[in-house]
This record gives structure tokens, sequence and C-alpha cells, in this order.
């Protein structure tokens, strides 16, 4: 469903993606685990054209998108739970969600959704004329999903969805990625909670500095040598 | 008290235009971070084309309207709308060739070519009208007794029309799709693109809509004062932007109060008698509102409205 074929992106002068090639089929859940600066957030970017690719190819749904401009993406299909959530801090909760359907026209099918996005959140069903940015954490982390969802995506990319949340929420939110799954969507992760996300994932690749050094399915990951002593810390 | 009664009628009906103007330069500020130092020149070209339009239409300050008359009124729409538009499209363009390609430059380099776009302007309103105060057309319509005040009709009208606009304006923000958009953008540009807006349409629209405004608050400008000439809005737009500041830089509803309040201290000035101040406080309103400017940037940057208003464009 999503395929990268050597990718590099460059900052200025700095090389972070070095040939990244990467594949994400239909109905899997694939997480790209690495630590801080390893080039996580970048290859997210580049994927969303807010970073540009200097070459290689990126095909989603057999079309390319490596030079689309990053609405066309979303307007693809394609939807991000970006780093630190990045709500918008002064709207309310519903016009959050309202914004995640920008791209949508029929009303009734908006107007659905919502109503879907409050049974999987239930907090953001009492929340939704407050102000988002004065939330807590956890319920922003669930706002910031549920507005990707709105887009009605065929795929979601999920930026380190479990960054500064207390491991009970890091639990709720990973329960919510393997329901949306159940459901149908395809997801690809980009998380520093590496055992979470093996746990949770089917296939996984590892990031170095720039370069995959390890492709391989999650459940081998997790017995491999090099992701117990980088990543799992045993 | 009848003095202090009129003052403060004729310091809302200055207030609303400062508003107005004021509206261009925190949209702006709000969705791009940049002060838009031309603004207050494509107010000053604003007042030009309206004194285009209405001497195309026959109307011309030698020739003044003697009666009121649903052709005059419908005329006077004209304008309004022709300057509204004409300053709309200018601001659209100068985005588009001054400041979309150094959007990612540092930030003095946009403020640099906004200074510079502002030469420009000035230089094409010299060209068009000359060094030389240019006259508007007065219109027939004189004033009402209120009360103890004889209030000039004109001031009420000035009143009506920017608070239509500024409720227009209000609604467009906060009840419609552009408008949510518009704060997205403003909120966080990067996230607003993920949501699949496209980025650089939202801020045509913003500066369209801004300079539109100044459009519109040059029309009312004409109306409400005698004369204007090449460097008209450089000065307006230097107290407007006061107001913008005031109300705190980025936020709608603080430009609206912040210019209110501006022009009720430009008028309420004059009250200071010459035995106070040296030549009377009409001599120092202009040195009062700069020195509001000064005490506020240094007490309190956010200004009065702060940071934290859900409306910021």
């Amino acid at each position: 469903m999503l395929r990268l074929v050597d990718v590099n992106t460059y900052y200025g002068p700095s090389h972070v993606l070095q040939n990244i090639s990467l594949e994400v089929e239909k109905g899997e859940i694939v997480c790209l685990l690495g630590a801080n600066a390893a080039g996580k957030t970048t290859t997210m970017k580049t994927i969303f054209g807010l970073a540009r690719a200097s070459s290689g190819t990126i095909n989603f749904n057999d079309q390319q998108i490596e030079r689309k401009l990053t609405g066309d993406i979303v307007k693809s299909g394609l939807a991000l739970v970006p780093e630190a959530r990045r709500i918008f801090q002064r709207m309310t909760v519903r016009e959050n969600l309202e914004m995640g359907a920008y791209t949508r026209a029929n009303k009734q099918e908006i107007a659905a959704d919502m109503n879907y996005v409050c049974e999987i959140f239930p907090r953001l069903r009492e929340r939704l004329k407050q102000i988002a940015g004065t939330m807590s954490g956890g319920e922003q982390q669930m706002l910031a999903m549920g507005r990707a969802m709105m887009s009605r995506p065929k795929m979601i990319c999920m930026d380190e969805p479990s960054m500064g949340l207390s491991p009970k929420l890091v639990e709720t939110v990973f329960d919510t990625i393997l329901r949306i799954r159940d459901e149908g969507m395809t997801i690809f992760l980009v998380e520093q909670n590496a055992s979470m996300a093996l746990n949770l994932a089917d296939r996984g690749y590892v990031l170095q500095t720039g370069k995959i050094v390890l492709s391989d399915t999650a459940k081998n990951l997790l017995t491999n040598d090099l992701v117990r002593q980088a990543y799992l810390g045993s | 008290m009848a003095t202090f009664l009129n003052l403060l009628i004729v310091g809302l009906a200055t207030g609303a235009i400062y508003a107005l103007i004021a509206l261009g330069y925190t949209m702006v500020y709000g969705i791009i971070e940049l002060i838009n130092f031309a603004h207050g020149d494509i107010f000053t070209l604003g007042t030009f084309v309206t004194i285009a339009i209405l001497s195309m239409l026959g109307v011309t300050a030698a020739n003044p309207p003697s009666t009121m008359s649903w052709v005059l009124v419908s005329e006077l729409a004209l304008a309004c709308i022709g300057s509204f538009l004409f300053c709309a499209v200018l601001g659209v363009l100068i985005e588009r060739v001054a400041y979309r390609p150094l959007r990612n430059a540092p930030r003095l380099a946009p403020l640099i070519s906004a200074i510079g776009v502002s030469l420009v302007l000035q230089d094409v309103g010299k060209l068009w009208f000359g060094n030389t105060n240019v006259s508007f057309v007065s219109l027939p319509i004189g004033s009402v007794q209120m009360g103890p005040v004889n209030v000039d009709v004109i001031n009420i009208f000035v009143l009506v029309v920017a608070i239509i606009l500024m409720a227009g304006l209000q609604l467009l923000v906060t009840r419609t799709r552009i408008g949510r958009a518009m704060r997205a953008v403003a909120q966080d540009r990067d996230a607003a693109a993920l949501m699949g807006v496209n980025v650089n349409l939202i801020i045509g629209v913003t500066f369209f809509i801004g300079a539109g405004l100044a459009g519109a608050a040059a029309f009312i400008y004409s109306l409400k004062f005698p004369n204007t000439y090449f460097y008209l809005g450089f000065e307006q737009g230097l107290i407007a932007f006061t107001a913008a500041v005031l109300g705190g830089i980025g936020n709608l509803v603080g430009a609206m109060f912040g210019g209110l309040i501006i022009g009720l201290i430009y008028s309420l000035v004059t009250l200071i008698p010459a035995t106070v101040l040296p030549h009377g406080g009409n001599a120092w309103n202009k040195a009062v509102i700069f020195a509001i400017l000064i005490l506020i940037l240094v007490f309190r940057p956010s200004g009065l409205f702060g940071q934290n208003t859900p409306e910021k464009v």
C-alpha cells in the first residue's frame, strides 16, 4: 500500500535519510524503530511532503506521491498523527475534528464519522465544546488520533503516539491502534517505546543515523540481539 | 459636556476606521508573522481609487452633489466595492510577488521587502495624483440633534458601515469552513496542511480580506475627512498598527477594540487646554498615540487581549 524506494532527504547540508526503502502492506501494522535523531520524524515528513525527498520514489495506493502537495497526499487517503500531536490549541475539540474532515463535503457522513470517533474515544464526546489546548496530554493524543481518522483515510501514520504519556495511557493508545486495525485500517507507526510497538506490530524496521539497518517480523525483532541491546534495554 | 460627547462620537467613528485598517495588520501578522508595512499605502491607493471611481461617475469635489438620492447612494456603494476589490487584489499580488518567495528566508528579509513595497506604492500614488492634497467629495448630509449633542450624520454612517464589516469578518472567521482553515493555518501551518488545507490559498485569502478591509476603510475615510495625499496611509497606517499592537497583534477582536480605543484617545486628547500642553492637545495627538505604542511594547507586548484568546487569525 505504501512503498518507499531509495529515498534520500537533506536538511541543508546534512544527509538525514540515506537510501531508505520500506513497505507497508494493506491491513498491516508496521513499526519503525530508532533512537533520537535517527530520522524517524523526517521519514514521516518526507512521506507527507513536509520535507522533500531529493531522490527516490514514494508510492501510495499505486500513485507516485513524492512530488505532490501535502493536501493532495492527504486527499488520496493517507493521514498523519504528527509528533507532539500538533492539535489546534485554540480551537474546540469539535472544531479540531471538523478540521480533520476538511477535505470532505458530505455532512451526514462527517457527522457519522464524528460519532464513530466519539465512540472510540468517549472522553472526546464529553469535551466537544472544550478548547483543545486546555485538555490533558492523553486527551490531546486521543484528539490527534480522532482528527486523523476524520479524513476517513485508508492508512494512518503515527509519529510517537506514546510520547509523554503515562504507562496506563500508553496502553489505551495501543489498544486503540489494535482496534482500528481490526476494523480494517493499515497503520505505520514510528516509536521509541520499542517493546510496546513490537508487541503490537506485524513487522518492523530499525533506523540508525538515517539508514535502515534491520527489517524483520516483529516477533523476530523482539529476540534480535541488536534490538534487545539498543532498544529494549536488556 | 456637549463638546465631550461630540468628541466621543467623532473618536468612535475615527476609531472604527483605524480598527478596519488594524484588522489587516493583525490578520497578516497572525497568519505569517509579518508586519505588512505596505498595508497603509494600500489604504492610500484605496482613497485614490474611491476618488477615481466617483469622478468616472461624474461625482467630483469640484462639482459636489447637492442632494442625497438613491442614484448617489448606489454610486457610493460602487465606489466602496471598487475600492475593496482593488485593494484586495493588490494585497494578493503583493503577497505573491514580494512575500511568498521569502517565506522561508530569515525574518528580516520579508520585512525589508515590505518596506520596499511601501515605498513603491507611495511613488505610484505620487505619479497618479501628484505631490499635493486631493480633495474628497463632500456629501450633502448635515447633522442631527441627539439630546444635548449636534451629531454629524456622517459619523453615524461611518460607524454603521464599519460595524457591519467587522461583524461580517467575525462571522466568516468563526462560522465558516474557510474561516476555520484561516485559524488553523495561523495556529499551526504544517498541521493545517496535514488536514488537506491549501496553505498558500488560505494565506492569499487572508491578504485578500485584510487588504480589502483597508480599501473599505479608505472609502469611509473619504466620506468623513476632507482630503488625501500620497503619504496619508503611511501615517494612518502607523496609528492603526499601534491599535493592532494595543489589542494584541494577531488577535482580531483585539484589533477592533484597539482601533476604537486609539480613535477615542486621538479625539479626546484635543480637550487638553493650551495651559497644560503648549499649543493645546490638538498638536499632541500623534505624540500621545506613539507614546502609548512604546508603553505597550515595554510593559505589555502581548497587548490588552493577550495571546490566549481563541480568535487569532
